[in-house]
């Protein structure tokens, strides 16, 4: 912490101007690693530096070294509170430059998991968001339900958190019956039971209310130049969601709503959230529902491996197999960006391939990026500990923020 | 082609090609569709005319991201990539432009402030500079770090690494030393991608010969007559044949006792040979 002294005018005697502190890179409110360079005027915020890159591991670079299927992985480990998200935006940029036919039910899996996901991200952003303005109880009940996805991620791919299922084709493997039982189970029963319990804490909660009512209010205009996309652009009024504008998979023929803020401050977008997982809820009930049976990646030998039965009976599979695990498949030469509409907003992959096994160029956009950048232009005139507030209902996650 | 993917689906291309290249005239390098997007190369000068014009009057409201990538092979090796978003018209497309190490390209902050850290991160990864950024710092890499990591001709593993030192009781910079080579597996196939030699291939690379190569016939290489009849004829009756008597001619004959070598000296000279028998002096 420094001080600036200098002499009043008037009287001559010294007076405080101010302060500059360091909020982070360790600060249990930063969600990471985020080091802010925060000038004060006594406890009103008069500027806000983010200084980001703390956690930069230079995954794009490493993207570059890696065949397409060898570089999956590394999604998973961007946003790490909502794996199958980003792996999502990868497959499907890979999949929309091979133009390979994803089977249906591959599609549903994919989409039903990808709602699982951004429940799991909620539950860790609205948590974390009540516990950083002051309410404890909440978030150790939310963790129970996310404690209960990652035990569902882990029934269908093996790994709780870096589930690295989603794959070009399709996904890994198959689920058991089981699964989906106790998944539609688990919306129906417990979900809402102890997700509205915790919610009821907070929803109305006077001193919540004090904390994020009208702090951080972005116009439509402002959400729109600053680059905002999910609950950020939601809560300022838009009703975007790619989910809906750019259905990708099976979303077009699920039904569900586009839960839209009034006031655009922190309020709004923890309830655009907290509507969003009800409504991700109905999206795995109709999953359930409607998922056909049939494969779960596509048939083409040069891009999904061949199941281990069929190796063992036809050269023809083991060759693939060998090949797409040693060389990998080659993907045309050109470029294109995909975007999803991740639980934290839209993430996109530029990917330019050049006709080989490896990709040229696999820029990430991520989603804090943007949001993070308005922080100083949100923040200004705020007092200090609303901060935590604003930074809690960008919902940052430094892994993807920083690559 | 028809689409056989489930990439997200927006507004169709059609007519959008036509209708951009018209309004944007001659800032326009080259436009064309592929794998389903649209990509308009424009001049680096007009960049920022070509993305007001497209906000402006052609509704692409957001700037979703700037990419840059790098070419090293080309004049102008570095491209950026400009992400556009219309929420209006539901459609996206590219717009790109090309710079080297030392042009700057005019900034986009003017027009959207998202662009400001966007750029820096271009300026960090690979040392693009952009005209008008008055915030052009590095982003996402170390104090003080230098270089520009992303581009092509930087190490994977870096120049640097850094550990704790328990002397200095801080963290300190060091040349960055591997115990192993860092592993990169080619498993390309040897007919599609490898970038070496394979053995024998350089001989694709001599010119080609008027005349393809055929069998030899003796005029073509200007043998005289054939030597075959005069080669089953006997010359001489050649070296006589060696007989192996076991014994080599003029080898000392091999002998087990040596008379003439002097006695050794010290206490083994008297010690007996172990066949030697014992004269039994009663020793």
């Amino acid at each position: 912490m420094s001080m600036q002294l200098e002499e009043s005018p008037t009287t001559g005697d010294e007076v405080i101007t101010n302060y500059t502190i360091n909020f982070g890179p360790q600060h249990p409110a930063a969600h990471g690693v985020l080091r802010m360079v925060m000038e004060l005027d006594g406890e009103i915020i008069e500027r806000i530096d983010p200084h980001v890159g703390l956690l930069h591991r230079g995954t794009e670079k490493l993207i570059e070294n890696k065949t397409y299927l060898q570089a999956l992985p590394y999604f998973d480990r961007l946003d790490y509170c909502s794996p199958l998200a980003q792996e999502y935006s990868y497959v499907l940029a890979i999949e929309k430059m091979l133009n390979v036919e994803v089977p249906e039910r591959a599609q549903y899996l994919r989409v039903l998991f990808a709602e699982l996901t951004r429940i799991c991200n909620h539950m860790l952003n609205i948590g974390a968001h009540v516990m950083d303005v002051g309410a404890m109880t909440p978030n150790l009940w939310v963790f129970e339900l996310r404690e209960d996805c990652m035990n569902f991620f882990e029934r269908a791919s093996g790994a709780r958190m870096h589930a690295a299922w989603f794959r070009p084709g399709g996904v890994h493997q198959d689920v058991p019956e089981k699964l989906l039982v106790d998944i539609g189970e688990w919306v129906d029963n417990r979900l809402p039971e102890l997700f509205g319990d915790a919610m009821s804490l907070v929803l109305d909660n006077r001193i919540f209310k004090q904390r994020n009512v009208d702090i951080a209010v972005v116009s439509r205009d402002d959400a729109v130049a600053w680059g905002f996309s999910g609950p950020m652009i939601r809560a300022a009024g838009i009703p975007w969601d790619l989910r809906k504008s750019q259905p990708y998979d099976v979303y077009d023929r699920m039904d569900f709503e586009i839960p839209v803020g009034t006031n655009s401050d922190c309020y709004d977008r923890f309830v655009v959230r907290v509507k969003e997982v009800y409504e991700s809820a109905k999206i795995i009930k109709q999953c359930i529902a409607d998922m056909p049976q049939g494969p779960i990646a596509s048939p083409d030998g040069k891009v999904s491996p061949p199941k281990r039965g069929e190796m063992k009976q036809s050269m023809e599979a083991l060759i693939h197999h060998f090949k797409l695990y040693t060389e990998g498949f080659h993907v045309p030469a050109g470029e294109v960006y995909v975007a999803t509409e991740s639980p934290k907003g839209e993430f996109g992959v530029y990917l330019v391939s050049d006709g080989s096994n490896k990709p040229y160029r696999c820029k990430i956009r991520p989603t804090a990026f943007s949001h993070l950048q308005a922080m100083d232009f949100m923040s200004r005139g705020h007092m200090l500990p609303d901060a935590t507030a604003i930074l809690g209902a960008i919902d940052v996650v430094f892994g993807e923020c920083d690559r | 082609m028809t689409a056989l993917h489930s990439a997200p689906k927006y507004s169709a291309n059609e007519g959008v090609l036509d209708t951009l290249s018209k309004a944007l005239g001659d800032q326009l390098i080259d436009a064309h569709e592929e794998h389903g997007e649209l990509l308009f190369r424009v001049k680096r000068e007009a960049i920022e005319d070509v993305l007001r014009i497209l906000r402006d009057d052609h509704a692409y409201q957001q700037l979703v991201e700037i990419a840059g990538a790098d070419y090293p092979s080309r004049p102008e090796r570095f491209e950026i990539v400009y992400m556009l978003l219309s929420l209006t018209k539901n459609h996206r497309i590219m717009v790109k432009c090309s710079t080297d190490e030392n042009t700057p390209v005019p900034t986009v902050t003017t027009l959207w402030p998202v662009a400001g850290w966007l750029e820096r991160e271009v300026f960090d990864m690979y040392g693009v500079l952009f005209d008008g950024n008055t915030d052009l710092r590095r982003i996402l890499t170390d104090y003080g770090f230098e270089g520009h990591p992303f581009r092509k001709d930087f190490p994977l593993t870096g120049y640097t690494e850094l550990r704790y030192s328990e002397e200095e009781k801080r963290v300190v910079y060091e040349p960055v030393q591997l115990a192993q080579d860092l592993r990169q597996f080619d498993f390309m196939s040897p007919w599609e991608g490898a970038d070496y030699v394979l053995p024998g291939d350089e001989k694709a690379d001599t010119p080609p010969v008027d005349k393809p190569k055929v069998t030899d016939k003796p005029s073509d290489t200007g043998a005289g007559k054939k030597t075959d009849d005069h080669a089953a004829e006997k010359v001489s009756e050649g070296a006589p044949a060696e007989v192996n008597s076991g014994v080599e001619e003029g080898a000392p004959e091999p002998t087990e006792d040596q008379p003439d070598r002097k006695a050794r000296k010290g206490k083994a000279q008297d010690t007996k040979g172990a066949t030697e028998v014992d004269e039994g002096d009663g020793k």
